[in-house]
């Protein structure tokens, strides 16, 4: 059994979706679902521990050795990603059973929990395989039922937002598969190991850079960095909530691990960062993500959009970290996007409980919500401080890290840069505050009420992982500054 | 238990009794009767540490790692201990007065208040007893944050306003310079611990410990030192209670505490006598000092009065920091003491009159202390320990202070001191003047005859103008903690 896990990781979630079509009715489905995402966490955690205790996990799927048959390979970089991919899904499942019976229509939900499944199936697989056809596969898998679940959301724009995103979405996926098919015709393999191998032969002709090149467009549009992150705004405002805040703290993870992965693994720190100086691209792209859409996010009226905004700076915390390239920086990124995906899960979990209960997270309509829905917006409140990057919460211990990085490498502009924008996410986050409990009501009529248990008791279990983690960051930045170093090639 | 636990449970006390205050919130007389239960146990475990102290130990309490290198913990010395007698003390003090003000004065959402006020000690006992920087900056953030709800309290335009520039400029230093500088000292010297002596000795240049010293000074926006004051004005449209305790104290005190213990313990009095910005940094908290003076003359407001008088005399701590030498430390250590006692009384009184005589503007006030003479009485003896003179405890501090000033050879900063102390004279003691001596305004309705504020108001503030007393003839406990930080 032990010996299976890496597969069972996939193969779980991967049947379990189609099951989900057989058996219809939705409370069943959900039961299901929820038994499927909780056991890949489970598995997940067992397979960090492994790969922490012994090192990494080769795993020849059906037996088949790896330059014919597909590898999957585990290390601490994408067992990490497991566990946050599974974690998340493990407190969205049970919250999405309200959410969704409120979000999507009744005959829609069975269809729904499916391509939950897929999404699901497909992020996982892109994060365990060591092969890089099959995370071109995988990724179509997550993106394609990803894009079905946005298109369930209630408002008509949803469709549309989903369109956009399959547009985008399936550029990237060509470009990546582009590059992929480039480097297959100058090695000869789609093994991540013996690409590795075989590259710094042929790096000297002109299709790597350009292979290279095709990768890092394409890979950075499905993480969103800007200016590619033009399909994530309407498609995070638009999809119904339990899909936002699974999305939102899984499918740029995994990009951004993606990105990890290709550059360091594959083409090597040494060739990614200073002969095709990745770095001179990655930085000031994200220092303008960074800035710009922090500075978006403030004008917006629509919190999930404003979330969306500050999501798409966020991911441009990470990429800072990834362009210092060192360890420290790398540390920076790895344990952002761990950090990240707990608060922005929180607080689009807590608009999910707004939405639920007033049907609006227009900012206008949350007015006076702090006395109604005491709950939801202390939720939020807490999740917001953690973006912000208050002491104790998991923001501020990426916040450290990142200028730690930045100070390690002279980079005092964007040490400031850093800061100023955790000022801006003030900005944000207290419009949203002041509106809710400054606000007249804006709905006198309607009874004040707090959502549901079943959608609080998820949202405030993400928001005390935020404290934890945010108290005790030993373990996740433990396992981050191990994964930075094996990616470097540090030895510990 | 051992001292360190008595640390931690110090800190966890106050949470506790926000728990209580929450819970008994249907019956306000138990509910403030718990509040009072547990100010005064915990004045009760921060005076057990005092014995240990002077004894020379140094308890420790450690909650765990944050990233490797980093605790979270506590540690015990002098200057915190000093600190925290104070906030313990005047918490029981206060909330006795609260209780009389906040029903006086029909105040709504009175649980919540006193729930959050208790929110607020816990943090500045984190503050007092942080064994690093780290630690520090996490209650410091803490007692921002939960002193918000506080400032904003009546919930009206107003509030929403004075609410935007608390945050702001406290969140913006604190992250904006405070954080970098912490991070930056973690990068130099590999180590975030208070240690006596300091921990930056030859791990930078000057030039660049120089910078850092000015990162940390205006970091730390508690302090208040021009230009990022403007927050501490603003803040006054809280409850009288909370610009008492929180806004003359808790803080304030927690932002100069944080500049005098980076001062010693982080670059050491030695190491500061060499950098070039710490006599730059002198010579703002001395123009914070002569301008937050004048500001106060401007104002009509006594609450708003109030407030640059305590934006100035903050910076005679800032000053007693950065004179770097023992003297000044001490001055600056003892002014903390000195400074909270004589404003509270202040404040309690300003608030009193608000309480009895709805009466915000000193122009206003003539007259008013045949109503109120306990109040106007209490007033007056504030103002002299604030201007520094006998019989009332500022003029130890003051004294210190001066002599810190001649030791670095500043004769310029005595003379700053002096007429800091003459203007601060005239502008205080006007208030009491008026009230005794002046005629009532045309329009005013005062009661006839003797018309004090509720009882439980009028015995804190008798209390507080006691103490501020008694401080003069007997200022030893304080001077000796101070001694002992200073290593004599």
């Amino acid at each position: 059994m032990i010996d299976q896990l890496p597969a069972l990781q996939v193969i779980v979630p991967l049947i379990a979706a189609p099951v989900c079509v057989v058996l219809r009715r939705p409370r069943l489905v959900w039961a299901l679902m929820v038994a499927v995402v909780w056991y890949s966490f489970w598995n997940a955690i067992q397979l960090l521990g492994l790969v922490l205790e012994s090192g990494p996990i080769s795993y020849a799927l059906g037996g088949w050795a790896a330059p014919y048959g597909i590898e999957y390979r585990i290390d601490t970089v994408n067992a990490f990603v497991v566990v946050i991919v599974t974690a998340i899904g493990s407190i969205v499942a049970p919250y999405a059973l309200k959410s969704i019976e409120r979000e999507v229509s009744p005959d829609r939900i069975a269809l729904f929990y499916t391509a939950f499944l897929l999404s699901f199936a497909g992020l996982l697989g892109i994060a365990v395989t060591g092969d890089v056809f099959n995370v071109f596969v995988f990724l179509e898998i997550s993106s394609l039922s990803a894009y079905a679940m946005i298109a369930m959301g209630q408002n008509r724009r949803a469709v549309t937002a989903a369109f956009q995103y399959l547009i985008m979405g399936a550029i990237g996926a060509t470009f990546i598969v582009i590059g992929i098919g480039m480097m297959y015709v100058m090695t000869g393999t789609l093994n991540m190991a013996d690409l590795a191998e075989r590259l710094p032969a042929v790096a000297g002709t002109r299709t790597i850079p350009v292979a290279f090149g095709f990768l890092t467009v394409g890979i950075c549009l499905k993480l969103a960095l800007f200016p590619l992150h033009l399909w994530l705004p309407n498609a995070y405002t638009f999809a119904p909530s339990t899909v936002t805040a699974f999305i939102a703290a899984t499918a740029t993870k995994v990009a951004v691990y993606m990105l990890l992965r290709f550059f360091f693994t594959i083409f090597g720190a040494a060739f990614s960062f200073d002969v095709m100086q990745l770095d001179l691209v990655l930085l000031p792209l994200a220092l303008i993500a960074i800035f710009s859409m922090s500075l978006v996010a403030i004008f917006q009226e629509n919190v999930k959009r404003m979330m969306a905004y500050s999501s798409v700076a966020q991911i441009g915390y990470m990429i800072l970290g990834i362009s210092m390239a060192s360890v420290t920086g790398l540390t920076a990124g790895i344990l952002h996007l761990f950090n990240h995906a707990m608060m922005k899960g929180a607080l689009f979990m807590a608009l999910g409980c707004v939405m639920y209960r007033i049907g609006s997270v227009e900012l206008q309509a949350m007015r006076g919500l702090g006395r109604r829905m005491p709950w939801t917006m202390g939720a939020f409140v807490a999740g917001g401080l953690s973006l912000i990057g208050v002491p104790l919460t998991v923001g501020f211990i990426s916040k450290w890290y990142l200028i730690l990085g930045a100070l390690e490498r002279g980079w005092w502009p964007v040490a400031a840069l850093v800061v100023m924008t955790s000022l801006m996410a003030v900005v944000y986050v207290w419009k949203v505050v002041e509106a809710a409990y400054f606000g007249d009501s804006f709905d006198q009529d309607e009874p004040p009420g707090e959502a549901p248990l079943a959608l609080l008791v998820p949202t405030w279990a993400l928001v005390v992982v935020n404290f934890y983690f945010g108290v005790d960051a030993t373990l996740t930045a433990g396992v981050a500054g191990t994964a930075a170093r094996s990616l470097l090639g540090v030895l510990p | 238990m051992s001292p360190g636990t008595i640390a931690a449970v110090a800190v966890l006390l106050p949470l506790v009794g926000a728990g209580l205050i929450l819970l008994l919130g249907r019956w306000p007389n138990i509910r403030e009767g718990a509040g009072l239960v547990t100010a005064g146990v915990l004045f009760a475990q921060v005076l057990r540490l005092l014995e240990p102290i002077r004894a020379g130990e140094r308890p420790e309490w450690v909650l765990g790692e944050v990233v490797p290198g980093i605790e979270i913990g506590l540690q015990v010395e002098p200057l915190g201990l000093l600190f925290a007698l104070v906030a313990s003390f005047l918490w029981i003090v206060t909330t006795l007065y609260a209780a009389g003000y906040m029903r006086g004065h029909h105040e709504e959402n009175q649980t919540r208040f006193f729930a959050f006020f208790a929110i607020a000690i816990a943090a500045a006992m984190g503050v007092a007893f942080s064994a690093n920087l780290f630690t520090l900056f996490a209650f410091y953030e803490v007692l921002t944050l939960c002193t918000f709800p506080l400032v904003t309290h009546h919930g009206t335009e107003e509030a929403k306003k004075a609410g935007r520039v608390y945050l702001g400029i406290l969140l913006t230093t604190s992250i904006g310079f405070q954080l970098v500088a912490i991070i930056w000292t973690w990068h130099l010297a590999g180590t975030v611990d208070f240690r006596p002596g300091g921990i930056l000795e030859g791990t930078a240049s000057s030039a660049a410990l120089s910078v850092l010293l000015v990162l940390f000074v205006f970091g730390v926006g508690k302090a208040a030192v021009m230009p990022f004051h403007r927050w501490l004005p603003a803040a006054m449209v809280a409850p009288t209670p909370v610009s008492a305790l929180l806004h003359a104290v808790a803080v304030v005190k927690a932002g100069v505490f944080t500049v005098l213990k980076v001062a010693v313990y982080v670059f050491g009095l030695d190491l500061l006598e060499t950098l070039a910005s710490a006599a730059w940094l002198a010579w703002a908290a001395a123009a914070t000092i002569i301008l937050g003076s004048l500001v106060a003359f401007t104002k009509d407001n006594l609450k708003a009065r109030l407030a640059y008088s305590t934006i100035s005399q903050l910076s005679y701590i800032v000053l007693g920091a950065l004179l770097a030498n023992e003297l000044g430390a001490i001055g600056g250590g003892m002014h903390i003491a000195m400074h909270a006692f004589g404003k509270i009384t202040l404040f309690f009184a300003a608030g009193a009159v608000l309480v009895a005589a709805h009466e915000k503007d000193i122009s206003r006030m003539s007259g008013l202390g045949r109503a109120m003479p306990i109040t106007f009485g209490a007033f007056f003896v504030g103002s002299l320990s604030i201007i520094g003179v006998p019989p009332a405890g500022g003029s130890w501090s003051k004294w210190y202070l001066g002599m810190g000033a001649l030791e670095a050879g500043q004769l310029g900063l005595v003379a700053v001191l002096m007429v800091s102390s003459l203007l601060s004279l005239v502008y205080l003691l006007e208030v009491p003047v008026r009230a005794f001596f002046g005629t009532p305004p045309e329009d005013a309705h005062h009661a006839e005859g003797f018309h004090e504020a509720p009882w439980p108001s009028v015995v804190a503030l008798v209390i507080t103008a006691l103490a501020t007393m008694g401080l003069f003839f007997y200022p030893n406990p304080f001077f000796d903690l101070m001694k002992l930080m200073v290593g004599q």
